[in-house]
């Protein structure tokens, strides 16, 4: 995983080498597609411990981590399960601290952005008008509150501080080997998370060969140098939709909300859909025709866009 | 015409947008309402979602999440959460919707915590985008189900600013536009009324009395002057809306 040419790992390695214990971790940052929960999946098998999930909505990927012990502290805006209301999981840590207690350092999606965009540029702090009057404020001590400076009259704003995840793991449509990604449809917080990581995992549905990445540039969310490990995981975000793969798996998600409302029934869908299965091949593999039914077959083509010099 | 109270809330919805506005869309009654807009009396009006879509025409298709494939396909941009944000903290944005569990007669709104933040009774998921919109649309229109449990005399956590304490508290904030402009629910429409920004009774719906309304909501809940009954949807309102709910799902 070292040199330039040789980011092509197996997903096992790249999480066991590339997320640590206590790790700030994004994984997806589109909101609600594009979500890696095959590395979710890993994490939990793995038995990682005391990561910090930066996320802006993720789904029911925090739900499950925190449920299996391995995230201890949430930076984002928003925990639960989009199609299914509440996380579970997340509440019964908040509430109860079973099966642990969970620190929560509360943000709104616009702040995460802005945060992520400060770590990402180097900015000392991102200054927005959104907050003011929320005690989101009072949760999170992390915001500061000043007077715009730049203004002649009493102008109240707050100061982001800047955020740079220990690792971003970012599923995309297609990747070279060199996790050079083309992204499409709508982004979340993805660009701004990548760029401001220190590790950066792609998690491609599929690898291509680097003319056809080269071929359009301006579909490029983030370049290579930023990547330092490349997976070839289809369908690596399902039950999460990715614009032009995969339809959402909205019955594996209600499921597991109906599912995750006891810790009994967490446990046993931890069992049947992570701890006993392998590897994401065999995952793959147990959805089956499942999975099959949530290909998106047809073809919706933007028309090509002319790169020619001369 | 027969219409179900979920159809009512949503041609209310959709009466709270105007022609040519830019709207954040949030999931379920707000984006067909977004719709019937749309279709009806405002066919310019542009919708707007966190993820990062932004769109003319609505999306054909059912949609379980605003980034689902559907909502995708024909999109006039899709871009990224800051670029939509950016625009509405830029002040090009009219008016949002947003949820949430609970909400105050100054119409604040909590998806955070209740019962205290260390050891919370419920913990809720959060703001997601509903904090932003809260500060920066100029125009927040709020959609819930309307329970005593859920509209308090004070919410214990403000997730989304409303009108804050009332009067000039919102603009002491330092929030220089925006605030609540109608709350729509499954018994009535309630709209701040005066210098003190109170939520008030606008109309109940067709079936609902006002004492009914006052009895599920956890403060004196106060009418407009001249408050009467909610419109029913007209003809033109439930063809739009039957357009776009093909399956009937909110009939």
């Amino acid at each position: 995983m070292g040199g330039m040419a040789d980011k092509l790992c197996q997903l096992k390695d790249a999480v066991a080498e590339l997320i640590r214990d206590g790790d700030s971790v994004v994984l997806g940052a589109c909101l609600e597609p594009n979500i890696p929960f095959a590395v979710t999946y890993e994490l939990i098998r793995q038995a990682k411990r005391g990561l910090n999930m930066i996320a802006p909505i993720s789904d029911a990927s925090t739900d499950m981590l925190i449920g299996a012990g391995c995230a201890t502290a949430v930076t984002g805006a928003w925990v639960g399960n989009v199609s299914g209301g509440l996380g579970h999981n997340y509440r019964r840590a908040a509430e109860t601290a079973q099966p642990h207690a969970v620190r929560i350092n509360d943000f709104s999606n616009f702040s995460l952005g802005m945060a992520l965009m400060a770590g990402a540029y180097g900015m000392p702090f991102a200054p927005v008008r959104s907050l003011l009057g929320s005690d989101i404020l009072k949760s999170n001590p992390a915001f500061k509150v000043i007077d715009n400076p730049m203004s002649a009259v009493r102008e109240p704003i707050v100061l982001v501080p800047p955020l740079k995840p220990d690792v971003a793991v970012l599923a995309v449509p297609r990747a070279d080997a060199e996790g050079n990604a083309h992204v499409w449809g709508s982004t979340g917080l993805a660009q701004e998370a990548a760029l401001a990581a220190r590790r950066v995992i792609v998690l491609a549905d599929e690898i291509v060969a680097p003319e056809i990445i080269a071929s359009d540039p301006s579909r490029v969310l983030f370049p290579g140098f930023v990547v330092s490990a490349v997976v070839d995981a289809h369908a690596g975000c399902h039950p999460s939709p990715m614009a032009g793969r995969w339809k959402r798996d909205t019955a594996f998600l209600d499921d597991y909300h109906e599912q995750s409302r006891t810790p009994d029934g967490f446990r046993a869908w931890l069992g049947e859909w992570v701890l006993s299965v392998p590897d994401h091949a065999a995952y793959c593999r147990k959805l089956g025709d499942r999975l099959e039914a949530l290909r998106i077959r047809g073809a919706a083509l933007a028309a090509p866009a002319n790169y020619a010099s001369a | 015409m027969s219409f179900s109270t979920q159809e009512l809330m949503i041609v209310a919805a959709a009466r709270e947008i105007r022609d040519r506005e830019l709207v954040f869309v949030g999931m379920r009654l707000p984006i067909m309402a977004f719709g019937v807009a749309r279709l009806s009396h405002a066919p310019r009006a542009v919708g707007l979602f966190e993820c990062g879509v932004v769109r003319y025409a609505p999306a054909d298709g059912t949609l379980h999440t605003m980034a689902d494939p559907p909502n995708q396909l024909g999109a006039a941009w899709t871009t990224g959460t800051v670029q939509v944000m950016g625009l509405m903290q830029g002040g090009r944005v009219d008016a949002g919707f947003i949820g949430g569990a609970e909400i105050d007669r100054y119409g604040n709104l909590n998806t955070s915590y209740i019962g205290g933040i260390e050891r919370p009774k419920v913990k809720l998921p959060g703001s997601g985008g509903a904090a932003d919109i809260a500060a920066m649309a100029k125009r927040l229109l709020v959609i819930m189900n309307h329970e005593k449990h859920r509209f308090v005399e004070r919410v214990g956590f403000v997730t989304s600013p409303g009108w804050l304490a009332g009067g000039e508290a919102r603009r002491r904030a330092g929030l220089a536009q925006g605030g609540p402009a109608a709350v729509i629910t499954d018994r009535a429409v309630l709209r701040p009324h005066g210098p003190d920004h109170e939520l008030h009774l606008a109309s109940v719906h067709p079936g609902q009395t006002i004492d009914g309304v006052r009895a599920a909501t956890g403060w004196d809940l106060k009418c407009l002057p001249g408050a009467g009954e909610t419109p029913a949807p007209g003809e033109r309102e439930l063809a739009a809306l039957h357009t776009i709910d093909k399956d009937g799902f909110w009939r």
